[in-house]
């Protein structure tokens, strides 16, 4: 894999930030877009533009043609059975929401309960809270152990005979561990409970297979995997969705409408109300394209041996303190420089052009489990370079030396003027 | 603090001392220097009441008028956002509250830190602002005897 040529596809690389050239390692939050789906969606707003399935006219035939084109190559792209299990939504986000809405009112009553991890972003929380607030199900948690990873042997006993749905992430957004889904999923599955998985961290860095995977429900977003953002997917096995009361109503998908009676449309569109998200679609389809010319396994390789790397060096910072194990971390990895505030540092390194984010990642219940407010998240995309990794382990030195403790406290009223 | 300055003096002389920091990294360095150099409250005042929320460091800030001045006791878990507490508290710290209800605290973006007040950002300065600012408002409208 040539990175000085994947590089050179992305324009925005070109960017200084305060004078100095940008190094992007917020990739775990947004990614950025390559020329190829930079130019798709341009040439699709240019060209074809029009509203998909709504009219007998030609730029709205091409609009319904590049929508379904997108669809089915989300569904090569992680192995689905059919199309019609991809649903299309604005988000990750709302694909978890329209699970925990939709299947929550067919399938989960009160004293019903749903599992989480204690390592889920927020979204993949407080749809299933909610959920619980209204039907009176009750929220359970896989711990986590030292090191932030799933403490499996208590999974066994957290499945109930009540639980109707467990969510889980593939690879957590803070520190990286990627779950072992193969022996979740299995777990679940003798008991006869459907899978959720979070895939919003994964899809750009691993080949998936749903089918392989053997999950319920999958759900990932466009704008982490180099597309644009607006678009997510819900991959559903059909079974599930069938049984599934439609999330939100009104045109697109709808059978028939009478005052008396209104009869919802096939799969997938029963689920896609209103007019979806073309652009961010093509550039859906776009991204894929891209991200399979180059091949995921070479992706990943690139990115694990830059991982390897940056672990290495953050590790011989004095005073760090890396969150989760480093064999297998995949895409983010979090720390903390000894006694000083992660917001700082990423104020300094902003200054420097180095984009980290920094807080609690949405994802409290994780910063409760290592006793943090926040830490400092490095995240990788195909683009980045070991030479960036010098220019993050600068910065931090930098930063470090600049905010370095003062341990002494003086008490006393402020002086004015 | 002699009083024959007004807030728009102490603001003046913040601009005119910050006039030398030409890029962000001295700003930084200078807030962390203010920061370091902000005196902890006698009492603790880190309290879950007293905790300015959607920030992404923790700040906490007590207020009370006393002889129609101002009072403020500030603390923060971020050396940078102490910093920022520290230039805010040089100008409206022990001024009439009248004076800090009605003020336009311009000195802000002419030091720099104009995409630090945006309400996006993490930080939460404006958020500072509108809460010290706030007070004083609140406590001249609790205050009978203001006319």
């Amino acid at each position: 894999m040539d990175v000085t040529a994947i590089r050179r596809d992305f324009p925005i690389l070109n960017r200084q930030i305060h004078g100095q050239p940008l190094v992007y390692l917020d990739n775990a939050a947004t990614t950025h877009k390559p020329r190829p789906v930079l130019e798709a969606m341009m040439a699709f707003c240019r060209d074809s533009y029009g509203n998909a399935h709504r009219g007998a006219h030609t730029l709205s035939d091409e609009a319904g043609a590049a929508y379904e084109d997108a669809r089915e190559r989300v569904r090569r792209f992680i192995h689905a059975a059919a199309a019609r299990e991809i649903v299309f939504t604005r988000g990750t986000t709302e694909s978890i929401n329209l699970v925990a809405d939709s299947f929550g009112r067919r399938f989960v009553e009160a004293g019903d309960e749903i599992l989480v991890t204690t390592m889920e972003h927020h979204s993949n929380i407080v749809p299933w809270q909610v959920l619980g607030e209204r039907t009176g199900a009750v929220l359970k948690s896989v711990p986590l152990d030292d090191d932030g990873h799933l403490q499996l042997d208590q999974l066994e006993g957290l499945i109930t005979e009540r639980t109707r749905l467990m969510a889980v992430t593939c690879v957590s957004n803070v520190t990286g561990v990627v779950n072992d889904l193969g022996h979740i999923v299995r777990l679940a599955h003798e008991r006869n409970v459907p899978v959720l998985v979070d895939g919003a961290q994964a899809v750009q860095h691993m080949p998936v297979d749903v089918q392989a995977l053997d999950c319920d429900f999958f759900a990932f977003s466009g704008h982490k995997m180099y597309a644009d953002t607006g678009i997510g997917i819900l991959y559903g096995k059909e079974k599930w969705l069938e049984a599934m009361p439609p999330y939100q109503t009104g045109g697109g998908m709808i059978d028939r409408v009478r005052f008396d009676h209104t009869s919802f449309a096939e799969l997938p569109y029963k689920f896609e109300a209103g007019t979806g998200n073309v652009v961010a679609a093509v550039s859906l389809a776009a991204a894929i394209d891209y991200l399979e010319g180059i091949g995921l396994d070479k992706i990943a390789a690139h990115e694990q041996q830059l991982m390897a790397y940056a672990t290495v060096r953050i590790t011989a910072l004095d005073g760090v303190r890396l969150y989760g194990r480093d064999e297998g971390r995949c895409g983010a990895l979090s720390f903390n420089l000894e006694n000083i505030h992660p917001f700082d540092v990423g104020a300094i390194l902003d200054e420097l052009g180095i984009a980290v984010r920094t807080g609690a990642h949405c994802a409290e219940p994780l910063m409760d489990h290592f006793g943090v407010a926040g830490m400092i998240r490095a995240s990788l995309a195909v683009y980045n370079t070991p030479a960036e990794i010098d220019r993050l382990l600068d910065g931090l030195q930098r930063a470090r030396a600049m905010l370095a403790p003062d341990l002494s406290v003086r008490r006393g009223a402020y002086n004015a003027g | 603090m002699p009083d024959d300055l007004t807030i728009n003096d102490i603001q003046d002389r913040i601009i005119d001392e910050m006039s030398s920091l030409n890029n962000g990294l001295a700003r930084y360095e200078y807030l962390i220097g203010l920061g370091r150099n902000l005196p902890v409250p006698y009492a603790d005042i880190r309290t879950d009441a007293n905790a300015m929320p959607g920030c992404q460091s923790s700040v906490w800030i007590v207020a009370e008028m006393n002889h129609g001045r101002m009072n403020y006791k500030v603390d923060s878990d971020s050396l940078i956002t102490r910093g920022m507490l520290a230039l805010l508290l040089r100008v409206v710290n022990n001024r009439p509250a009248h004076e800090i209800a009605g003020c336009d605290l311009y000195f802000l973006e002419r030091i720099g830190l104009r995409s630090h007040l945006s309400p996006s950002r993490a930080n939460g300065l404006s958020a500072m602002v509108n809460l010290l600012q706030g007070a004083a408002v609140a406590a001249l409208s609790a205050d009978e005897s203001f006319d």
